[in-house]
């Protein structure tokens, strides 16, 4: 039956990886799974359903992926910067785009509450052509780009590296006008990155929880996020409501996961 | 039909290109052969566009090219490493020129099927169109960038290293079958090498790059017999520098016979030497066989002579064995000033 390979060690290898799995992801998902139901049913969907709790969901995945939709560009822009051109600063520049990975997400959001309030640096001018950011849902959008920003980055990069200029070059030389190039040549072969770094900036987003609590003001309805209330639901000691909430964004968050999975599947036609 | 006048181009503060000059004819198949570093790649590239060098001409045609960028200059771009587009299938690849074109230019879709079969089937690849280039092998694939690159129907066809990556045997054939494509399709073709027997094999002519400069640009005939100086006769032909002193029209080396030389100032020199030009019989000359190698095209053999090493011709007739005493005599040499 057992097949020899020059790989030894499959039998340790595995053991250890499902041993951690689960330890680390199965056993505490499966907790979160079983104990809303002590709710009931009708309890579950009673306390998921909550117009409060519906609004904060909103809020979470639609700032989250609307985030990680702005961290696409701009991401793909400093990649190609990075990866491209020769400047002084790029090893600066380089180490700056994990910052957002390394900083404390406190930190982040107080940083982006005070330049984004109302008198801060950027608010008072935002302010002044009527756009609020700070204690707003655009403020939770705005620190979820930030913390987002480094997975598209880092996903595109190494991808873009392997691509290099001859690709373009071959187009132009071909008479491919500069936007055919990216449109035809290196946009196909960047799709799949693109989308691992738009999921994992997403992904990123709908968890966080520390950058987001200072800058969005936290007002029910409005600009409350679903971690933050899952935090309120523990306060009250109703932790089955938690554990709602949380299968609920549980849910959600693989749904998406599994869309992107697709589009990428879709987008790896042919890349292998 | 092609010409470079005077380009020069620096990359940070070393010359790539530093005065080239060059003419091609129509329908020539023309190597740039020189070692890494002696600028060919860049002289391609300068060509196609995709360099920007800061004085000097690139006409086509007579028409100057600087302010042509490369997607209007209509050549044919064979990359080192293909550069294929991974994403798309070899038809996709092939039809990428053509799919591109303006509107008003562009033939139809029934026109483009039709021309990428054709290609298809002049790079031998007939029924392929649906592989992406992964599934390839190398010599599959550069024949994929050669149909692409000739799909714009290009009026200069520059090649990079076109068999670089290739192993020995495919690279053979290849050669055979590139220049025969060459010759059916009429086209006029550049290609840069670093291996001599390739340029010398397949070009009409041979431009020779040093350091940013075309040395010597003539046949092959003419390169081997008359090298323009001590590096092109150094770099072609397997030759080795002897020291030698020139005097009453002969050259005289230490351990070995004099020649006769023409043309060559009297004092010290430097001879290049081939094996075909050492002459190596029987009998006790101060020479010894060091080794003797029978390969697919003859005995090569490699003698002492003093502390030198050196490569010459058995005499017909003669099986040379290790630590035999021999007798050379040279029977001719391309001879420099030192």
């Amino acid at each position: 039956m057992r097949r020899r390979s020059a790989l030894p060690g499959l039998g340790l290898a595995l053991g250890i990886t499902w041993l951690w799995l689960g330890l680390i992801v199965l056993v505490p998902l499966a907790a979160l799974m079983l104990r809303p139901w002590e709710l009931g049913v009708a309890g579950v969907w009673a306390s998921v359903t909550e117009p409060r709790v519906v609004a904060a969901l909103g809020l979470s995945f639609g700032a989250a992926l609307g985030a990680a939709l702005v961290d696409l560009p701009l991401g793909l822009l400093i990649a190609w910067v990075v990866v491209r051109y020769r400047f002084p600063g790029r090893r600066v520049l380089d180490a700056a785009i994990d910052l957002p990975f390394a900083l404390p997400t406190a930190v982040a959001g107080l940083a982006l509450t005070a330049l984004y309030a109302p008198n801060g640096w950027l608010g008072a001018p935002l302010a002044e052509m009527g756009v609020k950011v700070a204690f707003t849902p655009l403020g939770v959008a705005v620190a979820l780009a930030f913390v987002g920003l480094p997975f598209v980055v880092r996903m595109v990069e190494p991808v873009l590296r392997d691509l290099g200029p001859e690709a373009e070059e071959a187009a132009a030389v071909l008479g491919a006008t500069r936007w055919q190039a990216w449109r035809l040549v290196v946009l196909p072969a960047l799709g799949p990155a693109l989308v691992s770094g738009v999921a994992l900036a997403f992904a990123r987003a709908v968890g966080e929880y520390g950058s987001v609590i200072f800058i969005a003001g936290n007002r029910p309805m409005e600009s409350e996020i679903a971690p933050l209330l899952i935090v309120a639901r523990l306060e009250q000691y109703d932790y089955a409501g938690a554990a709602a909430l949380g299968l609920a964004m549980l849910v959600l968050s693989f749904a998406f996961l599994v869309v992107f999975g697709l589009m990428q599947r879709r987008l790896r036609r042919g890349v292998a | 039909m092609i010409e470079v006048r005077g380009l020069r181009l620096r990359y940070g503060g070393v010359a790539a290109l530093d005065g080239v000059d060059l003419a091609l004819r129509a329908g020539e198949f023309v190597a740039l052969l020189g070692a890494s570093g002696s600028g060919k790649t860049t002289l391609l590239r300068s060509l196609a566009g995709l360099e920007f060098p800061e004085a000097g001409q690139v006409l086509v045609e007579g028409r100057d090219m600087a302010a042509v960028p490369a997607r209007e200059r209509r050549v044919g771009f064979v990359f080192q490493n293909y550069a294929l587009f991974r994403h798309m299938t070899v038809f996709e690849n092939i039809a990428f020129g053509l799919r591109i074109k303006p509107r008003r230019v562009r033939p139809g879709r029934a026109e483009i099927a039709r021309r990428v079969e054709e290609l298809l089937a002049l790079v031998r690849l007939s029924g392929m169109g649906g592989r992406y280039p992964d599934q390839l092998s190398g010599g599959q694939r550069q024949r994929v960038a050669l149909a692409r690159a000739l799909a714009i129907e290009p009026r200069v066809l520059l090649l990079d290293e076109p068999f670089g990556a290739l192993d020995a045997k495919v690279r053979k054939e290849l050669r055979h079958w590139l220049r025969g494509l060459h010759d059916r399709l009429g086209l006029t073709s550049l290609f840069v090498t670093h291996d001599q027997d390739e340029a010398l094999e397949l070009a009409d002519r041979v431009a020779v790059m040093r350091d940013g400069r075309v040395v010597q640009f003539d046949t092959p005939e003419a390169l081997l017999a008359a090298p323009a100086d001590a590096g092109v006769a150094g770099f072609l032909g397997d030759a080795v520098p002897v020291d030698c002193v020139v005097r009453e029209g002969r050259a005289w080396f230490e351990g070995l016979p004099p020649v006769a030389v023409e043309g060559v100032a009297e004092g010290k020199a430097v001879a290049f030497l081939r094996p075909a030009d050492l002459l190596a019989e029987s009998g006790d000359g101060g020479a010894r066989v060091v080794a003797a190698r029978q390969d697919g095209r003859g005995v090569r053999l490699t003698v002492e002579v003093g502390a030198m090493l050196l490569e010459a011709t058995p005499a017909p007739g003669w099986v040379p064995r290790r630590g035999e005493a021999c007798r050379i005599t040279v029977l001719a040499a391309r001879v420099f000033p030192a």
